[in-house]
């Protein structure tokens, strides 16, 4: 299966196009926010384009790369969604326009952080 | 495989700088988070030199256990060093 | 295809390490920390298919497993909970 193994390097060149993005974007962006949405989407779609690519090259490695595939799936938003809760806790703000556009802007900061 | 030399090379260029940085640096939380991207990069180098299992203890321990404990203690004491 | 993929992952850990050296508060070091052990994952996958061992893989399970605990704990602390 000769078709496979191509496909396989076109996801692994593609996800590691993406990781460099990532990178790119938590380089460049302004803000705390900004730097977490580039670097959590676009670093997730890498790594599961690399991780199933190098599972489509050797398919005999398939189920154990499936397995990394959907923990990082899971866990990378869920580190992503506590860290923007605990920054914007600990006293950083957004870039918005207009006022109502901060959603957690009722929630009591923490004291002793900062 | 001359990419393995770049890489090696480079790789302990990130390793010095990354340990310095946690030395110098009078915020804890900014000192454990640079001590957890050096076990980071220290898992890569074990690995790259086919020492799997050692890698494998040095992910264990450096990316979840001294974290913690660190953290713990950090939050007994003070955030800021003098 | 080998040096293509490796200089992009090593240009791509070299920008999150000096957003990790000169981000300005702690919480875009930790942006910078998850952002990291994303790409170690990746690396560590892709290492072992270059070096054609099937036992390799397993470190980066153990890795992606193990790395969010640090990062999640990390949150935990600076949102005052732990």
């Amino acid at each position: 299966m000769i078709y496979l193994e191509y496909l396989g390097y076109f996801f692994i060149v593609i996800g590691v196009v993406f990781l460099f993005l990532g990178a790119l974007g938590i380089y460049r962006m302004p803000d705390v926010f900004t730097r977490m949405q580039a670097g959590t989407k676009a670093t997730t779609l890498g790594a599961l384009g690399t991780i199933l690519g190098v599972g489509l090259v050797q398919p005999e490695w398939f189920w154990k790369t499936l397995i990394i595939a959907l923990f990082i799936g899971i866990s990378n938003p869920i580190s992503s969604h506590a860290v923007a809760r605990a920054s914007h806790k600990s006293g950083l703000r957004p870039f918005v326009k207009k006022e109502d556009m901060d959603a957690l802007a009722d929630i009591k900061e923490a004291k002793e952080v900062k | 495989m001359d990419w393995m030399a770049f890489l090696v090379s480079g790789l302990v260029l990130i390793l010095i700088i990354s340990a310095v940085f946690s030395i110098m640096q009078k915020d804890l939380l900014v000192a454990v988070i640079g001590t957890a991207a050096i076990s980071v990069v220290l898992s890569i180098l074990f690995y790259l030199l086919q020492a799997p299992d050692v890698a494998l203890t040095e992910a264990a321990i450096g990316a979840a256990l001294s974290t913690i404990i660190f953290l713990i203690a950090i939050k007994k004491t003070d955030r800021f060093e003098e | 295809m080998i040096y293509f993929i490796v200089a992009v992952l090593s240009l791509a850990l070299l920008f999150a390490v000096i957003r990790g050296i000169n981000g300005p508060t702690a919480s875009d070091r930790i942006v910078a920390l998850d952002n990291l052990t994303t790409i170690t994952t990746a690396a560590l996958v892709l290492l072992g298919l270059f070096f054609e061992r099937y036992i390799y893989v397993d470190v980066a399970l153990i890795y992606g497993v193990l790395s969010f605990i640090g990062v999640l704990t990390m949150a935990r602390y600076m949102g005052g909970g732990l």
